[in-house]
């Protein structure tokens, strides 16, 4: 059966670690207010109980911001933080669920749990991002987003914080687009 | 293509969970497909099967497979005073009330290897609560009970369950409860005599007893909204009025259809209180 040739997408995922915050500032704070995608983020962070992080961003963008909780329904125009210490999985029925189950490469969040759940949910509707970072996380969940049929990005390993994950990632998906964090934001938004 | 490969695996991944089911009688058929799918894959790739229906084949007829499947099954992580603060919120706000009842009975659903109790037993000794109450702890996974009831933990974890205890206001050393040797904590057996560990399953059995305080943490994340509502629905028939309900620090009973039936007690700390006439 033919595929139309322009599917719309319908989702954004985003996975980052050391570094991540600063990438994350130029990106989500310049979303519109009205921008209708969900973008469902993990970033490494130390497992301290209560994240900040969520209500920072939330603080400076335009965009409603929160940290997921289990089964939160998931909606456009908004991102959801996976909170520290759990996997942050998509279902198939648009829904959120957390899980404490093993790190995986050594992460709780994972980024290949959020990234492999999410493909899996959405197939070619979904966009994966990978930022900066010192490890390989992402690098297999990229590749599934891709084998789905969505569109992979990742940050050009140069003007990268840490330039282990976008290249452990580009390795993995050689036909990702390789971007600058400007050029990021403009795929998101014109992905809209 | 992806998309048909992954539909025919979804196919099989239904026959396993159906097939446990009718065998086993534990039902995973509601439980959050995403998480159970993950770790169903990778006890596939362990067993050396090259799909869902090859790994039905085996814990179908090989004995001792179904065992070793529940390991992938269930999600088994646990510490001593999990989230400090929950613990200090239930000390500091919960214990008052429940020092106004002259017996109590406390439910640990899904109590997994026992520290959640232990956290309970402990901190109602320091509260002088103990000997007024009876614990019921609860799991599927028999293994996982098996080691509640035994209240050994590798030695190592000490430091953080330490941590924990005093950060959710200990009255006391954690080592004054447990004894250490050959690389292990053994917990005082005196903490468990007013316990009793059951296998009980919040998906197919029924309410067994009306209680006072109910702590279900970090289960119902693995399970649908249409069985947290089953789940909840146990816990609210199972409480008395004004009875307390904890959850996990993620988990809410906003999208619940019980949430009505409960009032926010301590909203941080997912402490919920069963409204009086219901
Ligand atoms: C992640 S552990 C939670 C342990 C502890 N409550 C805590 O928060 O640290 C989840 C537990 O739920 C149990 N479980 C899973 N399904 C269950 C069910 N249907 N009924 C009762 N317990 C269940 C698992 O066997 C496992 O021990």
């Amino acid at each position: 059966m033919p595929e139309p040739a322009h599917k719309p997408y319908r989702a954004v995922v985003i996975g980052a670690s050391a570094g991540g915050l600063k990438a994350l500032s130029a990106i989500l704070p310049h979303l519109p207010a009205d921008y209708p995608l969900p973008i469902m983020v993990v970033i490494h962070v130390p497992p301290h109980r209560r994240s900040l992080i969520a209500p920072l961003f939330e603080e400076k963008s335009q965009v409603r911001v929160v940290e997921a909780e289990d089964k939160t329904p998931i909606e456009g125009g908004c991102v959801f933080f996976a909170p520290p210490d759990y996997h942050l999985l998509v279902e198939r029925s648009f829904e959120l669920s957390l899980s404490s189950e093993a790190p995986v490469l050594f992460s709780r969040p994972s980024i290949d749990v959020l990234f492999e759940t999410a493909a899996d949910a959405y197939g070619d509707g979904l966009i994966g991002v990978i930022l900066t970072g010192a490890n390989n996380d992402g690098a297999a969940g990229l590749k599934a987003v891709m084998a789905y049929g969505g569109k992979g990005l990742i940050q050009t390993p140069a003007t990268a914080f840490s330039r282990a994950m976008p290249e452990a990632a580009i390795e993995a998906c050689p036909s990702a687009l390789i971007l600058d964090l400007d050029d990021i934001l403009l795929e998101l938004k014109n992905a809209a | 293509m992806p998309n048909a490969i992954a539909r025919t695996e979804d196919i099989e991944l239904r026959l396993l969970l159906e097939a446990i089911f009718l065998k086993y009688h534990y039902d995973f058929r509601n439980y959050a497909l995403a998480s159970i799918k993950r770790r169903l894959t990778q006890a596939r790739d362990q067993f050396g099967c090259r799909s869902f229906s090859q790994l039905q084949d085996m814990v179908l007829n090989e004995s001792g497979m179904m065992d070793e499947l529940l390991g992938y099954l269930t999600v088994q992580v646990s510490e001593l005073f999990r989230d400090p603060a929950y613990f200090r919120a239930i000390r500091e706000k919960v214990v008052p009330h429940l020092k106004t009842y002259p017996s109590l009975k406390v439910w640990i659903a899904g109590c997994s290897s026992g520290e959640e109790l232990y956290s309970f037993a402990i901190l109602f000794r320091e509260e002088g609560l103990e000997e007024r109450t009876m614990f019921y702890a609860t799991d599927i996974n028999a293994d996982a009970l098996r080691k509640a009831e035994m209240g050994v933990y590798a030695l190592e974890r000490m430091k953080l369950f330490t941590e924990n205890h005093r950060l959710s206001g200990g009255k006391s050393s954690l080592s004054d409860y447990y004894t250490a040797g050959y690389g292990a904590a053994t917990f005082d057996k005196s903490l468990r005599k007013r316990t009793v560990f059951s296998d009980h399953s919040l998906v197919t059995d029924a309410v067994f007893a009306e209680t006072q305080f109910v702590s279900c943490r970090n289960v119902l994340i693995y399970f649908t909204r249409d069985l947290q509502g089953r789940a909840i629905g146990l816990f609210k028939d199972s409480l008395t009025r004004n009875g307390f309900l904890g959850l996990g620090a993620k988990e809410t009973l906003r999208f619940s259809p019980h949430a009505d039936e409960f009032t926010e007690f301590s909203r941080d700390e997912r402490l919920y209180q069963k409204r009086g006439g219901i």
